[in-house]
């Protein structure tokens, strides 16, 4: 078999683990962000500044940041680096990690309840947002800029207790929320003055 | 406007009617082959005769050119007069593996040129792996007032920039397609330079684009252009955009969606299922991207006349490809990711039996923990190939890329499906024999060719002997196409399919061990063919040298980088060619 003595330097210096970001500084072969970690697809929004490097080094050569057991061998498997952009891998024992996680948002109030989809927002901040944007019509006065015990967002969890958004680590909150509640007046102040 | 065609009679004898092979005359011939379409038919027919060698290249419209250095762009200008369109295929494919450095070449920018002056008319450009610079791109632009329709597959070295010079000055333009090409993509303000009386739009896909377009723009743009037929837009297109999108066009026949995962602004479920029931032509659908089960299920009204359904970009997982497939009995060709499993595979075989063609790709193709014993790492397995073959009878097209194969699956396979023109198999892991068996491939491909007359293209992959390579020889007898890689013991292998592949036009070997006596048992073979490519071989110089010296025309390039020692060929780009070495080569191509 023919000899990949030059492969084996470039593919050494490529799995060192840096700081700096892919691409930054590199003359010649950067490392790839594209399947460096088993995450979940993360939202359009995050992926723009990645984007622009990834079109940049889209004529190098790609390997994995994370050391593999064997050193990667250039362009094997056969696939096309705009596949490896486009997608974010991930293993099937994982496979919840990308089903929807949809949950139904009452509020006090509103005639008709919504449904959303827990796994589309990265953060508390985001969610509350989100909620604001879909109960806006329903409350007299604003949710924002208004004294925030106005309303409380409140969630039921695995063990059927009703709990303040907000509390718990994000992924620890959509794995255990089952529904939603907007509260609002005195029962949400009952609720907070307890904290 | 055409060139009107004077009577050859440079150099012609004026034979009496009785001696010419038809006695038409050659107006009329050239009538008669405006019909003919092939370039491969309109080949043949120019080495029939001189008349007919000249009525073919006056009345010849579209040229078709595989490998641009094969001739020069004044060369064809001479030989056709009348040219309207043209194809043009640049770099080796292994560029696509980064097998082959950046600034290798294929520049369009000469042919523009020339092209210019010589056929003011030009209406349409096809290119694929070739490099297409902004410039080249406002050149065109420019200087061809009629120009309708551009596609770049593959390409590089254009900006978006590019793209806004071709909007805002190509006013007859019917297609611009820029798929699986690297663009530098400085934002989404291109697609507003279309002027507002620019109507004449059919085709437009910027899929791989990465930042977002002004959404006005685009509504207004599908809104005015009542012929548009084609429209795949990128991830950033919401479902709510979506909807709006298609009810404008309701006549789309190839549609690539946007993002399909839950939007908050989206008026309602139903509108957008409605929005979809109303495209009744489309047969071709693609994109995704991210997709929210709940709403996968409003494409189901449009997909009753689908036969290609690309989800090749979509994490899918069986369940979901299942539903929708049962939505799609029309089906012919099928590209997925191998998050659906073999479960998928058994669903794809259940509900698509008029299915011709299958790619399965990989989801994570670097993942390393999922090198398995026996399964369990996710993807496909030969078990799920079998599956397929048992349901789609009609494959004739498989690309599969998967972690462990047996020899007895792929016999299998090719005994429920013999049709196979196009097979080709990735064992992801390089060399790996039968996982049950452990013994090599060479079986496996020994029933694909043995059984499969009619293969033309052929890719080969796990631990494979110089076994393999003595029954493609023995047996691929239409193969045009072979792909191999970490294969063969010897040169013998080399040699089998050289010697044995009459129809044999383009090789490419990478980590084989192939030397200088493998490669110069082809030197017969090389003229007959487009191209050859060896890397990471047991080539050398002087090998390379000795093919150089002994066939002219032949151009047998070695790309040299730091830090190869001299005797060595690390990677070998050999072609045909009529134009002699390339004028434009870089330092690091050295012709010999």
């Amino acid at each position: 078999m023919a000899s990949h003595g030059n492969n084996d330097i470039e593919n050494l210096k490529a799995t060192e683990l840096t700081l700096r970001p892919p691409g930054s500084d590199m003359p010649e072969k950067p490392t790839t962000m594209a399947t460096k970690c088993n995450k979940r697809p993360i939202p359009d929004s995050d992926d723009e500044s990645c984007r622009s490097r990834m079109d940049e080094t889209e004529e190098m050569e790609r390997k994995i940041l994370a050391p593999p057991p064997k050193a990667q061998v250039v362009g094997w498997p056969p696939v096309r680096a705009y596949r490896m952009n486009s997608f974010r891998g991930r293993k099937s024992d994982d496979a919840e990690e990308n089903a929807a996680k949809y949950v139904k948002v009452s509020m006090d109030g509103a005639p008709y309840l919504r449904k959303l989809d827990l796994k589309v927002y990265k953060g508390y901040e985001e969610l509350r947002g989100a909620l604001q944007a879909m109960f806006k019509c329903f409350s007299s006065v604003g949710m924002e800029g208004s004294d925030e015990y106005e309303y409380a967002i409140t969630y039921e969890d695995k063990d059927g207790d009703w709990m303040l958004v907000g509390d718990v680590p994000w992924e620890m909150f959509i794995s255990s929320c089952k529904r939603m509640r907007i509260m609002k007046g005195t029962e949400a102040r009952g609720l907070s003055s307890c904290a | 406007m055409n060139s009107k065609r004077k009577k050859e009679l440079v150099g012609e004898d004026n034979r009496p009617n009785d001696n010419r092979i038809s006695s038409l005359p050659d107006e009329v011939l050239e009538c008669v082959l405006i019909f003919l379409k092939s370039h491969k038919d309109r080949n043949a027919v120019s080495l029939v005769c001189k008349d007919w060698y000249h009525a073919e290249r006056w009345s010849r419209t579209h040229v078709f050119i595989g490998n641009c250095y094969s001739i020069s762009p004044e060369m064809v200008v001479r030989r056709f007069p009348n040219i309207r369109s043209l194809t043009l295929k640049g770099k080796p494919r292994f560029y696509d593996f980064n097998l082959v450095p950046p600034n290798w070449g294929a520049d369009i920018h000469s042919w523009l040129v020339v092209f210019a002056s010589a056929y003011p008319s030009l209406e349409e450009l096809r290119l694929k792996r070739m490099t297409v610079t902004d410039d080249s791109l406002e050149f065109l632009a420019r200087a061809f007032h009629g120009f309708k329709s551009l596609s770049l597959v593959s390409c590089d070295g254009f900006s978006t920039n590019g793209l806004a010079s071709i909007a805002a000055y190509c006013r007859n333009l019917t297609e611009l397609d820029i798929q699986e090409s690297g663009v530098d993509d400085l934002g989404g303000s291109w697609l507003s330079c279309f002027p507002d009386s620019f109507t004449s739009l059919e085709s437009l896909n910027f899929a791989n684009l990465h930042s977002e377009v002004n959404f006005d723009a685009l509504e207004r743009l599908v809104a005015r252009c009542k012929s548009l037929e084609v429209l795949k837009v990128n991830k950033h297109v919401t479902l709510e955009q979506l909807r709006r999108l298609l009810i404008k066009a309701p006549q789309l026949t190839e549609l690539g969606t946007g993002s399909f995962s839950q939007d908050l602004k989206l008026r309602s479920y139903t509108e957008l299922e409605s929005a979809f029931s109303n495209c009744k032509d489309l047969h071709t659908v693609s994109g995704l991207w991210v997709v929210s089960s709940m709403y996968l299920p409003a494409i189901y009204p449009a997909c009753s006349n689908l036969t290609f359904l690309n989800l090749s970009y979509v994490a899918l997982l069986s369940t979901d490809l299942a539903k929708l497939l049962l939505n799609c009995p029309l089906l012919r060709r099928l590209w997925i990711l191998d998050t659906v499993e073999d479960k998928g595979l058994e669903a794809v075989a259940s509900s698509c039996p008029m299915l011709e063609e299958l790619r399965v790709f990989p989801a994570d193709p670097f993942d390393q923990e999922a090198v398995l014993e026996g399964g369990g790492g996710g993807g496909v397995t030969e078990s799920g190939f079998v599956s397929l073959s048992e349901g789609c009878r009609n494959l004739h097209y498989v690309l599969f890329f998967c972690r462990q194969m047996t020899n007895e699956a792929v016999a299998t396979v090719v005994r429920n499906c013999p049709n196979f023109t196009h097979f080709r198999l990735c064992i992801m892991n390089m060399a790996q024999p039968d996982y049950l068996t452990n013994e090599p491939m060479d079986e496996a491909f020994g029933a694909v060719v043995k059984t499969c007359k009619r293969l033309r293209r052929l890719a080969v992959s796990g631990l494979l002997t110089d076994r393999a390579f003595e029954y493609i020889g023995a047996y691929a007898k239409n193969l045009e196409t072979l792909s191999v890689a970490f294969a063969g013991s010897s040169d013998r292998g080399m040699q089998y399919v050289l010697h044995g592949c009459p129809k044999l036009r383009k090789l490419e070997i990478r980590d084989s061990p192939f030397g200088n006596e493998a490669l110069l048992s082809g030197i017969e073979r090389y003229e007959s063919m487009r191209s050859l490519w060896m890397s990471a071989c047991n080539v050398t110089m002087s090998g390379c040298r000795v093919l150089a010296r002994e066939m002219p025309r032949l151009n047998v390039e070695v790309i040299k980088e730091d830090g190869n020692d001299d005797v060595a060929a690390e990677k070998v780009y050999v072609y045909r060619s009529v134009a002699g070495p390339r004028s434009d080569a870089p330092h690091f191509v050295l012709t010999l």
